[in-house]
């Protein structure tokens, strides 16, 4: 540092004041900031305090400085969303008011649904069904052609509105297997039996049935499987015929499931969406693929 | 030796080069003002006509119409945004095609590298848009305050009410031409009778005004007030241009080896036994130069080569009987090998020059056209020429009917209940005509395979008939179910479209997934 860093001293070379500090012989220049610069900078300032004064700035103990032209982020995406809610009411009024059927039959309707539908699913239903609906074991996938509890779109609506074994909807989908083994219904070479029978049906490798089978499939099983053994929509007995399983198609599970029945459990969503939600979802499913 | 008009010469102008680099100012001072004198000669002609043209494209474009049917508008050139859509005459682009657009551009990138190894720098001296409308500015400006004497005394006038009514006409003119060349602009972006409808009864978007204020903010600013300032100090060509130049690229060039040593009073220097240049030192090209220059110093960074100093020094030339060019577009190599020949141990001699007796000696070389065909432009025209070829090709034989296909990633693939497999796919059918069509969708390549489509075929099926609106994308869903014994053979097919009317087909590879064709 310079003895005297109070005397101003002028740089010979460029002719600007130096700040009186050196070090090692180099001084430094007070070179003045660009003009544009410090106008910019005062502009900056003067945009600061006027922000301040119009938006939400300072911090307070509790809130914040709500800023003299009220404005709030909150309230505009609140403003955005209940736009595009006024946007979409006349296509939402209409699925409101037409039945299923004339909906799948309006191309305009029928994407519209399915893309609020689609949503509701991911939002709703994805935890068990899949983000694909493609289900798991227990779950039903939703893309086949094959339905428990028949695959009409009306059909898929009141499964949706009222649920599969709901304890809390009275009109609920409701059927319950027998444990035909654990309940002694059928004793255990029966039971042999009646799992080789049934794995035949659909194909699976097993062990051959004995000739009894038939009459011992009719006797118990048909109620709800049908006699040609291919499902009854209308009680939620699964085909047993197809390809598809709820369960894994194997002769450990149909043992499993003869012995001690597994069922799973759908909610009533009518309890938690509203109609048209429940529509759009009905619509939703029913295009994925497998539809009636 | 051509001394005899030197009694004529013209009176020197009193004028210094503001951005000179002997006398280069800290970038910290304030500017100096620049009053360039209008040129006239062949120079000054071939910019009128060039500005002449560039305005016309520029606010007539939007104004042309292009009839293209019912379903499509009807303006030559639109930038759609709003439809995604860009409209040029015969061509109607969609986003996806937008490399099209990329292509044009890096034609004009190409191109810009054509001219300027060429001819220099003329992008910026002739058709730069900052070069164009500073120029309509000063028209303006000329018209209402003077040519450059008139307009230095009307700077250094105390005000009166005759400079504040000249002051202010002529900032209303240029702050009108700036909003007629941002209300040009956003004509390109909609339909222009119906904009310039809604803009003059303030029922256009807001977006086109405060375009138009933009734009007419900069023009003002950039033509107006800033002028050279945006060249030298904000523009990235003179930089990047200055890389493009070779030695045998047409620059504007004082020619040294006949000008030096400058002086007016050759007669007085005869007398001392001492030869001067042809230059005069009438600072002729100083006052006309747009950019506040003195080409004699050489090529600088400031040249924007408009060629106004060549006009001017060649009228003073005439005027002295001599030789024009003294100041021309000559090459840098030309330029060095001519100053090799005039260059003697005491400097420039114009005795190494001239012929006893008028006229040159024969080694100097004079640019000629020449110059213009070598073989690095050669490379970049043909570049230039290949991408418009590859261009135009492209084009003619691109399809109007498009396939987009997306197959689902969730699920894969689904086991249906009588052991066949099914695939869906997101398909997007593209009419790029202004005309509803009727096309079928088909598949082929995997055997015994069905289509379905909720709602549009609920039966298994193996085709589909749809009608795309113009214009238009379609989408669709589309199912297809193929046994398990063909779904483990075939994992690929391809998709069809086929329109009814001209048979235009497209089609494209599609991948069917099903157990174990995934690793």
């Amino acid at each position: 540092m310079t003895d005297k860093p109070t005397t101003r001293e002028i740089d010979e070379l460029t002719g600007t004041e130096t700040t009186g500090h050196e070090w090692d012989g180099i001084k430094e220049l007070n070179t003045p900031m660009p003009r544009w610069w410090l106008w910019t900078f005062y502009a900056t300032i003067a945009f600061s305090v006027g922000y301040t004064i119009l938006f939400p700035a300072w911090p307070m103990i509790s809130s914040a400085t709500g800023g003299v032209l009220g404005y709030s982020s909150r309230a505009e995406l609140h403003q955005d969303l209940s736009n595009l809610q006024t946007a979409n009411q006349a296509v939402v009024n209409r699925i409101t008011e037409l039945p299923l059927h004339e909906i799948l039959a309006d191309g305009e309707l029928t994407r519209f649904a399915s893309a609020a539908g689609a949503s509701a699913f991911k939002v709703n239903c994805s935890q068990c069904h899949g983000t694909g609906a493609a289900g798991a074991s227990g779950y039903p996938n939703l893309n086949d052609d094959s339905w428990i509890w028949g695959g009409t779109v009306d059909d898929i609506y009141l499964t949706i509105a009222h649920g599969v074994r709901s304890a809390t909807d009275p009109d609920t989908r409701f059927n319950l297997m027998p444990n035909f083994g654990a309940d002694g219904m059928l004793d255990r070479a029966q039971i042999k039996d009646m799992v080789a029978y049934v794995a035949g049906l659909s194909g699976i490798e097993a062990e051959s049935a004995s000739p009894e089978a038939a009459q011992l499939f009719l006797d118990n099983c048909s109620g709800c499987h049908g006699a040609d053994a291919k499902g009854v929509a209308e009680l939620g007995g699964p085909d047993l015929t197809d390809a598809i399983w709820l369960y894994e198609g194997s002769v450990a599970s149909i043992e499993a499931q003869l012995n001690r029945a597994r069922h799973g459990m759908m909610p009533a969503w009518s309890e938690k969406l509203d109609d048209v939600t429940i529509k759009q979802l009905a619509i939703y499913v029913h295009g994925l693929g497998g539809g009636q | 030796m051509t001394t005899s008009a030197t009694d004529t010469a013209p009176t020197r102008i009193d004028v210094e080069a503001v951005n000179s680099a002997k006398t280069r100012q800290s970038l910290y001072a304030a500017r100096r003002k620049i009053f360039p004198k209008r040129a006239s000669g062949s120079f000054r002609r071939l910019k009128w006509i060039v500005m002449a043209i560039t305005l016309t494209i520029y606010y007539v474009t939007p104004w042309l119409r292009w009839d293209r049917g019912e379903y499509a508008p009807d303006q030559a050139v639109l930038l759609d945004l709003a439809n995604r859509r860009f409209y040029f005459f015969f061509l109607e682009i969609w986003p996806q095609e937008f490399y099209y657009v990329a292509g044009l551009l890096v034609m004009a990138g190409v191109g810009l590298f054509l001219v300027t190894s060429t001819v220099g720098r003329a992008w910026c001296g002739y058709t730069c848009p900052q070069t164009v409308w500073v120029d309509l500015f000063l028209v303006v400006e000329r018209a209402i305050e003077g040519d450059r004497n008139a307009r230095i005394k009307l700077e250094a006038a105390p005000w009166s009410p005759g400079k504040l009514v000249k002051r202010v006409s002529k900032h209303a003119i240029w702050l009108v031409i700036g909003v007629l060349t941002g209300g040009a602009w956003v004509f390109y972006f909609a339909d222009a009778p119906s904009l310039l409808q809604d803009l003059v009864t303030f029922q256009a978007p807001v977006v086109a005004y405060a375009t138009i204020g933009i734009l007419t903010a900069t023009t003002y600013t950039f033509g107006g007030l800033m002028r050279e300032q945006v060249c030298t100090y904000m523009c990235p060509w003179p930089r990047i241009q200055a890389a493009m130049l070779d030695e045998h690229s047409l620059t504007v060039t004082y020619n040294d080896w006949r000008g030096e040593p400058r002086g007016k009073h050759a007669k007085k220097a005869a007398a001392a036994g001492e030869s001067l240049g042809d230059c005069v030192d009438c600072n002729a090209c100083v006052a006309v130069c747009p950019m506040g220059i003195d080409i004699r110093d050489g090529q600088q960074l400031e040249c924007i080569t408009c060629a106004l100093c060549i006009d001017a020094c060649d009228d003073i030339m005439t005027r002295l009987g001599r030789d024009r060019g003294l100041i021309s577009y000559t090459t840098l190599s030309d330029y060095d090998a001519n100053m090799k020949v005039a260059t003697g141990p005491a400097g420039i001699d114009p005795a190494n020059v001239r012929r006893p007796g008028g006229g040159w000696v024969e080694q100097l070389r004079h640019t000629n056209w020449r110059s213009v065909i070598r073989l690095r432009t050669l490379i970049y025209f043909a570049v230039w020429a290949l991408i418009g070829v590859a261009m135009l090709v492209a084009l003619s034989m691109r399809s109007e009917l498009g396939l987009n296909v997306l197959h689902d990633r969730n699920p894969l693939y689904v086991l249906l209940s009588d052991g066949s497999i099914q695939n869906g796919y997101d398909v997007k059918i593209l009419n790029m005509t202004n005309e509803p069509r009727q096309v079928t969708f088909t598949i082929n390549g995997l055997p015994g395979a069905t289509l379905t489509s909720p709602n549009l075929a609920d039966q298994p099926t193996d085709a589909i008939a749809l009608n795309v609106e113009p214009d238009l994308v379609l989408p669709l869903r589309i199912y297809v179910r193929a046994s398990a014994d063909e779904a483990a053979r075939t994992h690929q097919f391809e998709m069809i479209v086929r329109a009814a009317d001209d048979e235009t087909v497209t089609t494209q590879q599609v991948r069917f997934e099903a157990p174990g064709s995934v690793k």
